[in-house]
């Protein structure tokens, strides 16, 4: 059941394609696919920063943007447009090059994560055996960008903010890859296609997604907790916070700079949304069979866009966390558990199909999580939750 | 020897060479950062897929970084007045060029233990990678990992009793 509508892009890039000769089409399908990407995504970026600005406002009692054109939707287009014509500051003791580099290595490493994910149905750009550990590699490399940004500037809070950034990245990238391991020893690839692959089958018309098992639930939040870390987003955001840093490692930067910085960090975002849709939530399948008949890239839109808006509502719930709450939330609760799912995942995969395996992985992650909670209840001297209304 | 193993040698070369010549420390971190770049690359135009993105995983997300930040934390960045080269550095060099020498006889030398007229270069893909760490090389891996694993709950251990808890 492959529409047109659903492989309309790839068929798109085949008729542009049919005009050259045959020897430039393998070059021009990589840059037509390249092109497509650097296209979406910025457009995505916009859309989620506006929607960020409506979310956040509406949390906090106000309107948000609302005066260029409707609902304030073309106010990205009027802050891109600020930031071109702004005046390009660097500071005289800066180190002018790393100044200069830093941006730049962000975004290209940024949109190079993103070349990897299978967006729809046949709509990879680079297909790879190795495709996760390739994400990984370039979400490593974000964080050299994030410490010459903040080491360049010769700038105290800058440097404080890359400091804390670069700490908190090393950290929460352990979490972040063995909550992703998990996927891997059960699909039994490192290619994102064959682990969307895996889970686009469907029985009584719900889908196999990871999420929807005990321990593929549980890696989902550790992976969520870990991104929302690595993105730098609040409740993690202590490198840029605004109320102590100024803006952190890119406080010294202003024009379109700064805005490649916004643009790196939120394209940063929807490709780790897009990586977590892609290992727990059936990347561009449908999550019912009924509905297979909707473009596989309508699906993995709207699960990055809804992973997005988790994000807006997280950050307008939660407050910033303290340094070293930080650290020993990563270190000492994150990435326990994430040992703890890899054995799960194990057993899942030793016990073989049948109801034996759904009994035992979640007896054991609940057992675990519900001492957890219990043991640091005792722990702290909290009670059972008391609630009390006006009185 | 396409056009591009000459860019990308060039290119880590070049790294390897800033790293060893610029004045500043933490310039010195970020050239060598390019260098490591450089053989990832290297290997990926090998077709070695797991060998470069391993580079790029271990060398400039945790090497270069854990180099940079012990910069950081301990002389300062500030470079000197004097410079940062040593006196001795012509001993420094024939080193260098000793181990160079053994490399390079080594490399030259191993031509001929490769057996004549195979010059299709075996494709190895990460899976025949990955089913030789879980059958051939399972034990050393297990070892591998069980010390990784020791040394990772050890710090998290060392790192959890700094304080008592006040009663």
């Amino acid at each position: 059941m492959i529409s047109n509508a659903d492989q309309i892009f790839v068929l798109l890039q085949h008729w542009l394609i049919g005009f050259l000769p045959p020897v430039l089409r393998p070059v021009a399908a990589v840059l037509l696919s390249a092109v497509g990407i650097i296209a979406v995504f910025p457009t995505l970026f916009a859309l989620a920063v506006w929607m960020e600005r409506k979310g956040l406002a509406r949390m906090q009692n106000r309107r948000g943007p609302n005066r260029v054109g409707p609902f304030g939707l073309l106010q990205p287009i009027a802050d891109g447009i600020k930031s071109l014509t702004k005046e390009d500051i660097v500071p005289l003791s800066a180190d002018a090059v790393v100044h200069f580099m830093a941006p730049v290595v962000l975004v290209v490493v940024v949109f190079m994560g993103i070349a990897v994910l299978p967006i729809g149905r046949n709509m990879t750009l680079v297909n790879m055996d190795s495709g996760l550990l390739f994400f990984f590699a370039m979400g490593a490399s974000t964080e050299l960008s994030v410490f010459m940004a903040g080491w360049s500037s010769r700038n105290k809070y800058s440097l404080l903010g890359a400091m804390r950034g670069v700490a908190q990245m090393i950290s929460y990238e352990v979490p972040l890859l063995m909550s992703s391991v998990a996927v891997v020893m059960i699909t039994g690839s490192l290619s994102l296609d064959k682990i969307v692959a895996a889970q686009n089958q469907y029985t009584w018309g719900l889908p196999h997604w990871y999420i929807f098992t005990p321990w593929g639930l549980a890696a989902f939040v550790l992976f969520a907790v870990a991104a929302t870390a690595e993105t730098n987003r609040s409740p993690f955001d202590l490198p840029e916070g605004e109320s102590e840093l100024v803006a952190g490692y890119f406080t010294e930067y202003s024009g379109f700079k700064f805005a490649l910085f916004f643009l790196g960090e939120y394209v940063g975002m929807l490709s780790i949304s897009g990586l977590g849709t892609t290992l727990f939530l059936g990347g561009w399948s449908a999550p019912f069979s009924i509905l297979g008949f909707v473009p596989s890239w309508i699906w993995f839109f709207a699960k990055v866009m809804l992973s997005i808006c988790v994000f807006i509502w997280v950050r307008g719930t939660l407050p910033r966390m303290r340094q070293d709450q930080l650290m020993n939330f990563a270190w000492k609760f994150v990435l326990p558990l994430t040992l703890l799912n890899l054995f799960v995942a194990a057993l899942w995969r030793i016990l073989g199909d049948g109801w034996q395996r759904w009994v035992v992985c979640s007896a054991i992650l609940l057992l675990t999580y519900g001492l957890m909670a219990r043991i640091g209840m005792y722990r702290e001297h909290i009670g059972p939750r008391k609630y009390r209304y006006a009185e | 020897m396409s056009l591009i193993f000459y860019v990308l040698a060039a290119l880590s070369v070049a790294g390897a060479l800033a790293a060893v010549l610029l004045k500043n420390t933490v310039h010195c971190a970020l050239a060598l950062t390019v260098a490591f770049a450089g053989l990832a690359l290297l290997f990926l135009q090998l077709d070695a897929q797991f060998a470069g993105f391993a580079q790029i995983l271990v060398y400039i997300g945790a090497v270069a970084i854990l180099v940079v930040f012990a910069i950081l934390l301990t002389r300062g960045s500030e470079t000197p007045k004097d410079g940062v080269y040593s006196r001795n550095w012509p001993v420094g060099l024939v080193i260098a060029a000793c181990v160079f020498a053994v490399l390079g006889w080594a490399v030259l030398h191993s031509m001929s233990a490769l057996p004549q007229g195979t010059s299709a270069v075996p494709v190895v893909t990460v899976l025949d990678i990955g089913n030789a760490l879980m059958g051939r090389y399972v034990l050393p891996l297990e070892i591998v990992a069980l010390l990784l694993t020791a040394a990772l709950i050890g710090a998290v251990i060392v790192a959890m009793h700094e304080k008592e808890r006040p009663k």
